[in-house]
């Protein structure tokens, strides 16, 4: 019995002691993972201050910051395909975080296009806006982005229940509209817009695969009862 | 009476940076080049160096149409280039013409001309002859810059040819050769670029054929060794590296018509009151400038070219 007891006891202070590293371990993580989303944000002002941002240093932060955004939109949406594939539940911890640099880079993009783009000569963004469709549904994208980054706190998460994750299933729309936003705006060159769109496609048809099982095993359910 | 009060050749000299600031620059550079950050975010750096200087060229400052706008520097001018031929990112260009062999080099001339023939470069630029110009440059894209181009009126180089009364249209071609020019390996434009000019346009004093930028023979990612320069135009029209030379009655069909007939015309006049589908050409910004120009009609030199038009519909000759 008091072996029993004693066992009991050492399993016990194993499994806090797992859940306490793992938890701390956590932290390190997304500090890491903080560090490195940051960096190129963190890389582009220090070429600024180094000149070395080319012959037109606002063309290239637009184009890096959007570029930037695009990728952090993939990476969030990577991350549940990825948590199910090979069921690791950690990494939904990190998928807020992600969604919040896309949010960030994006709106920094965004940023840039309203003041050293159009030096905020609102009838010409607006004009730019309704006129021209790849602005169009990049401001599309920006505007579902800006609500998912501000209802992405656990307190309105909570407040929202069910309808929280309708809502941030939009960031699939966002995402489309970053896809073509790229795809429209090119001359000639179609190639890097491409791969992007390849990327989402595959994440898109990844959820879909997602669906139609669950359809099934309710079906599965439903004969097994008849 | 018109007087002109300002002496434009003032200023060029001026501006023209002398080799050995020059020569600082370059090492400054190459020095900051050296201690920029890590290898992990190399792709995001434009090269900084630019080693394609070529030979110096003699040539007279021919003031007649010069801009007393400051120059865009040499830099500027040398890595920041669409030259699709060579990579379609502005860096590109720069890297990948690196090793480009712009000599020997030979035109084919043909058409309606009395002259037609394979010739040498060095027979047909006269490097005696050759006058340096400062032109405004306006890309379709809403940039633009101030480089003093050397080279011959294209008047005069065309003439040696002797156009025959038929000529209506100039047709320039762009070498085809994907091993020189590893761009053309994909089908990102229709290989070889063409472009053309109604001979009124190509005979106009302010049109160019160059060969040289900043006294210098020209760049490979400028296009070496022999390019078009039409100032009032947008810069898509000034082919580069050209081959070939056709006199014709018709209306070439340019590139990047091709590529999008509804966003790039045959004329491609520089307009601000005519927008491209995509973007607005009321504004340019000028490398090296923060705050945005107002785009100016034909480029600035409508007192020069505007009677060429006359009546033509510019919207729907765009």
């Amino acid at each position: 019995m008091v072996m029993l007891m004693k066992l009991l006891h050492f399993t016990k202070a194993w499994i806090y002691e797992r859940i306490f590293n793992q938890m701390r371990n956590i932290v390190y993580w997304k500090l890491l993972l903080f560090a490195l989303s940051l960096l190129p944000a963190v890389a582009l002002v220090w070429m600024a201050l180094q000149n070395q941002l080319g012959a037109n240093p606002v063309e290239k932060l637009i184009h890096e910051t959007g570029e930037w955004g695009l990728r952090f939109l993939l990476l969030t949406l990577a991350i549940t395909p990825l948590r199910k594939k090979f069921s690791w539940n950690v990494l939904l911890k990190f998928r807020r975080m992600l969604g919040l640099f896309a949010f960030f880079y994006a709106f920094t993009h965004f940023a840039i296009y309203l003041s050293l783009e159009h030096f905020f000569d609102w009838q010409e963004i607006l004009k730019d806006i309704a006129k021209r469709p790849y602005v169009t549904v990049g401001f599309v994208g920006i505007v579902i982005l800006t609500v998912l980054a501000i209802t992405s706190f656990n307190g309105i998460r909570r407040r929202l229940g069910k309808r929280w994750v309708v809502l941030h299933r939009s960031v699939y729309v966002a995402a489309s509209c970053a896809v073509f936003h790229y795809l429209w705006l090119v001359k000639a060159d179609i190639l890097e817009p491409v791969i992007y769109a390849v990327i989402w496609l595959v994440l898109l048809a990844v959820r879909r695969q997602a669906k139609p099982t669950q359809q099934q095993s309710t079906l599965q359910a439903r004969s097994q009862q008849v | 009476m018109l007087i002109k009060v300002k002496n434009p050749a003032d200023v060029t000299e001026n501006d023209v940076t002398d080799a050995q600031l020059f020569a600082q620059r370059r090492s400054f550079i190459r020095a900051s080049g050296q201690i920029a950050l890590g290898t992990a975010l190399g792709t995001l750096f434009t090269p900084s160096i630019v080693d394609a200087r070529g030979q110096p060229l003699k040539a007279k400052k021919n003031t007649r149409f010069n801009t007393s706008e400051t120059l865009s520097s040499y830099q500027d001018v040398t890595s920041y280039n669409n030259f699709y031929e060579f990579g379609t990112a502005k860096e590109d260009p720069a890297i990948n013409a690196r090793h480009f062999k712009a000599q020997p080099w030979t035109v084919k001339v043909d058409g309606a001309v009395n002259k037609p023939g394979n010739y040498a470069f060095e027979d047909i630029i006269n490097l005696n002859q050759l006058e340096e110009r400062i032109y405004r440059f306006r890309c379709v894209e809403a940039w633009s810059m101030v480089v003093p181009w050397v080279g011959v009126s294209l008047a005069s180089f065309i003439n040696q040819f002797q156009p025959s009364s038929k000529a209506k249209y100039v047709e320039f071609t762009t070498l085809y050769d994907p091993k020189r020019m590893p761009g053309q390996n994909r089908a990102v434009l229709n290989w070889p670029y063409v472009e053309g000019l109604r001979m009124d346009e190509a005979m106009h004093p302010l049109s160019m054929m160059v060969v040289g930028l900043y006294g210098e023979v020209l760049p490979n990612q400028n296009g070496a060794p022999l390019r078009l320069m039409v100032p009032w135009k947008y810069g898509f029209k000034n082919i580069k590296s050209i081959v070939r030379i056709r006199f014709s009655e018709h209306q070439p069909k340019n590139t990047w018509q091709i590529a999008g007939p509804k966003e790039y015309g045959f004329y491609a006049n520089v307009n601000p009151q005519v927008d491209h589908p995509r973007w607005s050409q009321k504004r340019e910004r000028r490398l090296g400038e923060f705050l945005k120009r107002e785009t100016l009609m034909f480029n600035g030199y409508a007192d020069e070219v505007a009677s060429l038009y006359q009546g033509m519909d510019l919207r729907k000759n765009f």
